[in-house]
Order: structure tokens, then sequence, then C-alpha cells
């Protein structure tokens, strides 16, 4: 009994950890899967075939780029756009403020059929044909308003006493945003950007409005592709951006604790 | 305008008021340049507003502002050779503390910013900190690179904004010394925002007494204490008695006679009378007064309190007429009175302060230091 009250909080952590993960373990996993036929739900044998040659379905990597595309010019796009959109919001007070605020706040709370419906209806009245540009402007929309927030956030939990201090030590605005307010309000704008570019990556309901054939996004190819079985390839893309983004944190934190330990010694 | 010397701060009717209030109203003062000086007063009183005037972080409504024989009204907080310590320090955390004091001086180019930085930071103690960051220091430490980030540039002027005001008691005495003996060693006129008295008293030269946007009262501390101009520097400098009284005759030998409500005739400095004035207040200090005691003026009463504080023990003395004063006896060894004690208070003559009893006893008393 003791033992089960001194270590529940870590046992607990644990079973919540296994829930989030074990998906992807079995996403893994079944990328080593040779299966019989189209369906890769059961295991079969061991093979890198699927790694080794990860284009080898049809269309598969065609829709990978259009994802990676999509998703950094959106993100890139948003996250300028959406961080001075912040800077207005978080630091001036304008007729309309609060009308923006809202607007801002609108394609968050929107159920992503009605906003991708209502986009698609607009497109067609305007006579635009839809395509990547048509999935750009829609992606960009909706990542603006992340972007916006996170900054927004950001930007408030910041002194500005600091940018006051900056002025009274000889820096003139400019100056002063690129060596104070600019460094301090970054690490929420990169935490923007990356939102911004999982929420592009994954989007489906959105885009399979505003798409036409010629523009598959990832996303729209394995929902294709799971009405005839899921080829093994997706498993492989997918662990790679599991993987990935794994990475990319792990290596955020060791940047950021060596950082650290520079100040401390 | 040969009043001035060549690096003297000069407000001249200056105003501020924002869209609800007037923070400043009218003030014209000159700092010399070298002093230590302090701006007294309640939360509210303006003196932050004058401060942020004189960064440059407000503009003025009306007046002007001058360091030397420059006009620096008009000119951006950039473009103003002063510096500030800020209440809250405003160190930049994403900096190291090496970068933070170098900040004003690669600024302006100073191609000798590493040593001159670390020569401020040995100034305060804190040069093996120079690679550390912001967070990792001690509030008394931060301050003392606050410090050093101001002073590395040699402003004109250094305001300090309530910069002791987050410190525990202990390291506020030792940071009060620090202080005057760094603006002593590097000569720089100090403007020294505060609302504890004690702290203004015992660091500045001169003290400007704020109180709703005026300055009620600018002096050094002996006068402010010794001889308040109003009854709100008397309340807001340490405690004060102040006894109704009417002017009886005219003074003979430098001494006047005043009568109180109860009839006893109290003898007074003549120079002390405010002239022209007949209902006055006379003011005395707790300390200087004595139970018992053979002081010229002697007045009855009853113990109703006594609180012993180590050093001293501070009566409360009711007198016939129910009004209650303070008296403040040290721990000379003479014993502690009772409550409900009856004796004597006493004072000498000319150990007084008189002022116009058309103000307000109670002004600037009921404010404590927050």
């Amino acid at each position: 009994m003791t033992w089960i009250r001194r270590h529940l909080v870590i046992v607990i952590g644990l079973l919540v950890m296994a829930y989030i993960l074990l998906p992807n373990l079995v996403v893994l996993a079944y990328s080593f899967n040779k299966p019989n036929g189209r369906l890769n739900i059961t295991w079969q044998q061991f093979s890198l075939d699927a790694w080794l040659h990860p284009c080898n379905s049809p269309g598969i990597c065609t829709s990978v780029g259009l994802s990676l595309k999509i998703g950094i010019i959106a993100s890139l796009t948003a996250t300028v756009l959406g961080t001075l959109v912040a800077f207005a919001l978080g630091r001036h007070r304008f007729r309309g403020r609060a009308g923006t605020n809202l607007l801002i706040f609108m394609p968050m709370a929107t159920p992503e059929v009605v906003m991708g419906s209502s986009l698609l209806t607009l497109f067609i009245a305007l006579g635009v044909g839809t395509g990547q540009t048509t999935i750009l402007i829609a992606h960009i929309m909706f990542c603006l308003s992340f972007v916006v927030v996170t900054v927004k956030a950001r930007i408030a939990s910041l002194d500005p006493r600091l940018e006051e201090a900056a002025a009274d030590l000889y820096a003139n605005p400019l100056q002063a945003f690129r060596r104070v307010t600019f460094p301090l309000v970054a690490p929420g704008i990169a935490a923007g950007a990356m939102l911004a570019f999982s929420l592009s990556f994954d989007d489906y309901i959105i885009t399979n409005f505003n798409a036409s054939p010629s523009s598959v996004t990832f996303p729209m190819y394995i929902w294709g592709a799971a009405q005839r079985g899921v080829p093994v390839q997706v498993n492989v893309i997918g662990s790679i951006m599991f993987l990935g983004a794994v990475a990319f944190v792990a290596f955020g934190q060791v940047l950021a604790s060596r950082r650290e330990r520079a100040g401390t010694a | 305008m040969a009043d001035h010397g060549p690096g003297d701060l000069r407000l001249t009717e200056v105003t501020k008021s924002f869209e609800r209030f007037t923070a400043v109203d009218d003030i014209s003062l000159t700092i010399p340049q070298g002093s230590f000086f302090a701006l007294l007063g309640p939360s509210g009183c303006g003196k932050t507003t004058t401060l942020r005037m004189v960064a440059g972080l407000e503009q003025p409504t009306r007046g002007s502002i001058h360091i030397g024989d420059v006009d620096v009204t008009a000119l951006k907080p950039y473009q103003r050779n002063v510096n500030t310590v800020f209440q809250s320090y405003a160190l930049f955390p994403h900096l190291n503390i090496i970068d933070n004091v170098a900040f004003g001086l690669r600024q302006r180019k100073d191609a000798d910013w590493k040593r001159k930085a670390q020569e401020a930071l040995d100034l305060v103690e804190l040069g093996h900190t120079a690679r550390k960051r912001p967070p990792q220091l001690s509030g008394g430490m931060q301050q003392r690179v606050a410090l050093a980030r101001a002073l590395v540039n040699r402003p004109d002027v250094l305001l300090l904004d309530e910069p002791l005001g987050a410190l525990d008691l202990k390291l506020r005495r030792q940071m009060q010394i620090e202080l005057k003996r760094i603006q002593s060693e590097v000569g720089l006129t100090f403007i020294h925002v505060t609302h504890d008295q004690e702290e203004a008293m015992t660091m500045a030269d001169t003290i400007a007494v704020m109180n709703a946007g005026r300055i009620e009262q600018l002096a050094d501390p002996t006068t402010l204490y010794e001889k308040p101009a109003s009854t709100f520097v008397a309340n807001f400098l340490g405690q004060s008695n102040l006894l109704p009284a009417q002017v009886a005759g005219d003074p003979t030998d430098g001494l006047a006679t005043v009568r109180t409500q109860d009839g006893d005739d109290l003898v007074v400095a003549a120079e002390h009378l405010p002239a022209g004035i007949r209902e006055v207040w006379v003011g005395v200090r707790p300390e200087k007064l004595r139970l018992g005691g053979d002081g010229r003026n002697q007045l009855r009463g009853v113990v109703t309190d006594a609180s012993f504080t180590g050093v001293a023990t501070q009566y409360l003395v009711r007198l016939p007429w129910d009004k209650e004063v303070v008296v403040v006896q040290q721990n000379d060894g003479s014993g502690k009175l009772p409550v409900g004690e009856n004796v004597t208070v006493s004072w000498e003559a000319g150990q007084e302060f008189i002022l116009d009893q058309r103000q307000d006893a109670d002004a600037g008393a009921e404010i404590d230091d927050e």
C-alpha cells in the first residue's frame, strides 16, 4: 500500500504516457510489416521494404511534397502577419481593436466544416478555381489566429519597463525592438510558427473543401488510400514525422539546458 | 540666468496632466550638480511622474526642463544623458550581467565598453557575476546590477525610482550606505524617489517633500524635521504633537507667549511665529518632551499608554482638554511610568515649531509606509 501511495504520481504518469504514445509506436512497428494484400493491420513478417522505398506507392511523395510546401508557405506567411497583428493588438489602443480581437478568434471557434464550406462558397462566387492557391489562402487564414494568440500571450507577459530601460540606455525605438523586444518575444513567435506548421500539415477538412483533383495533400492522400487499404509507406512517413518532431523538441531541450549551464559557470 | 551651475538640473513651472487628474502641478526647482536629492512623498503625490519627465519617459504638459543650459524638454529618453534605476530593476533577462551593464556603452559605440562595464560591476562588488543571467541573482544583487548599468554611462543625472523598495529592511539599510558611498565616489547628481522618509533623511542632502502634485517644502533633512513648513510635512516626517493655541501679547527678549485652549501659557521663540497669524499650532516632536523635568513649558496630564521599544519608551499622555500627546523617553535608566499616573509634560522654549492653525492637523498623518 505505501509503495503505491509513494509512487502513484509516477505510475499514473507512465500510464498517461503509454496511452498517448502507444498509437505512434504501433504505427512505427507496422512500418516494418510486410502485409499480405492491401490491409496493413495484422502482423505478417519483418521487412525494410517500405523504409527503403518510401515513395513506392503512387502519388504518396507528391502529396507529402505538396503538404510540406503548403505548410512552410502558410506558416511563414501567417507568422509574419500574425506577429504584426499581435503587436498591434498587444501594444496599441485603436478604434476597432475589440472587433479585430473577435475576428481573430473566430476561425478557432468555428467548426472546420463550416469554415471549409463557406470558403468554398466564397471561391465559387468569386469564380476562383480551387487548387494550391485556395488551400494556401485557407491555411494562412486559420494559422493566423493561432500565431496571433501565441505571440500576443508572450507580448502580454513582457515587462513594458524593459523597453523603457532600453530607451533610457540610448536605444531608439528600432534598436530597442531589435535588441530587447524581439529577442524576448522570439520564443513565442517560434512556438506560433511551429503550431501553424503542424496545423497546416495535418488539416484535412478545410483542405478537402478547397482542393482540386490535382492538389492532393498528404492527409487527403491517406484518406483516399484508406478506402482501398493504407500502404505501409504511410506508416513510414508518419513515423518519420513523429521521430522528427521528437528529435526537434529534444534538441531544443538540450540547447536550453546547455545555455543554462553556461550561465551558471 | 546666472543662478545655476553648468550641470544643474532645472525644472521650470513643470505641469503634467493626465486625462482625469493633474499628477504634477506647476513645479519649479533647481538641483545642483553633484548633489544627492530626494523626492519624498506618499504614493500618488507625483514624485515618480516628475522623475519620468526628467528621464524623458513622460512629456510635461507645460513647463521646461534644462540640464545646464540645454533645454531637454522635447528630447526623447535615448537622446538625454540621463539614466534610471527602475523600481523593478528592469534588467534584460535574455542578456547576461556584463551585457546588461554594457548595454548603454555599446549603444553609444564606446570602444572601451568591456573594461568600463567590468569596472562598474566591480564598483558594486559584483565583478564575479559577469557571465550570469539576471534571474540567477538575488534581489539585492539585481538592484546593484541595475545601478551599475546606469552609473557606467556617467549620466548628467542619475534617477533612482524607489530602488530599495523590494529589498528587506536589513539589505535596504546596507544598500542605503552603499548608494551614498558610490554617489560620493563618482560625484554624479542623484535624484532619489522614495516614500520612505527615513531613507530620504539618511541619504539625501536636500529633500523635496511632495504632496498632491506640489512641493510642500524643499530643504535639508534637519530643517525639514525641526522646522516643517506645513502640518503635512510635520506629520509625514516623523511624529508631531500639534497643540492649538493663540498668540498672547507682544514678544519680549526674543520670546513670545501663546495661550492654549485650557488657559495654560506657553513660551515660544518669537522667530518661530509666522507673521500676522494669531491662531497657531504649536508643534513639538515627541522626543523633545520630558515627563517630569523642569522645562520652561509645563502641561499636566495622565499617562494613558506606555509601550517599550528597547531604546525608548513611547507614552501617550492625555491633557485635561482631552488632547493626547506622544512622549518618547530615552531608555536612560529612569524607569517606566505606569498607566494612570499623573505627570507633567515639559519642554524648553524654542524647541517648538509653529504653524498656521488653518492647516489640517491630520494632513499626512494617516499615510503609512505601504
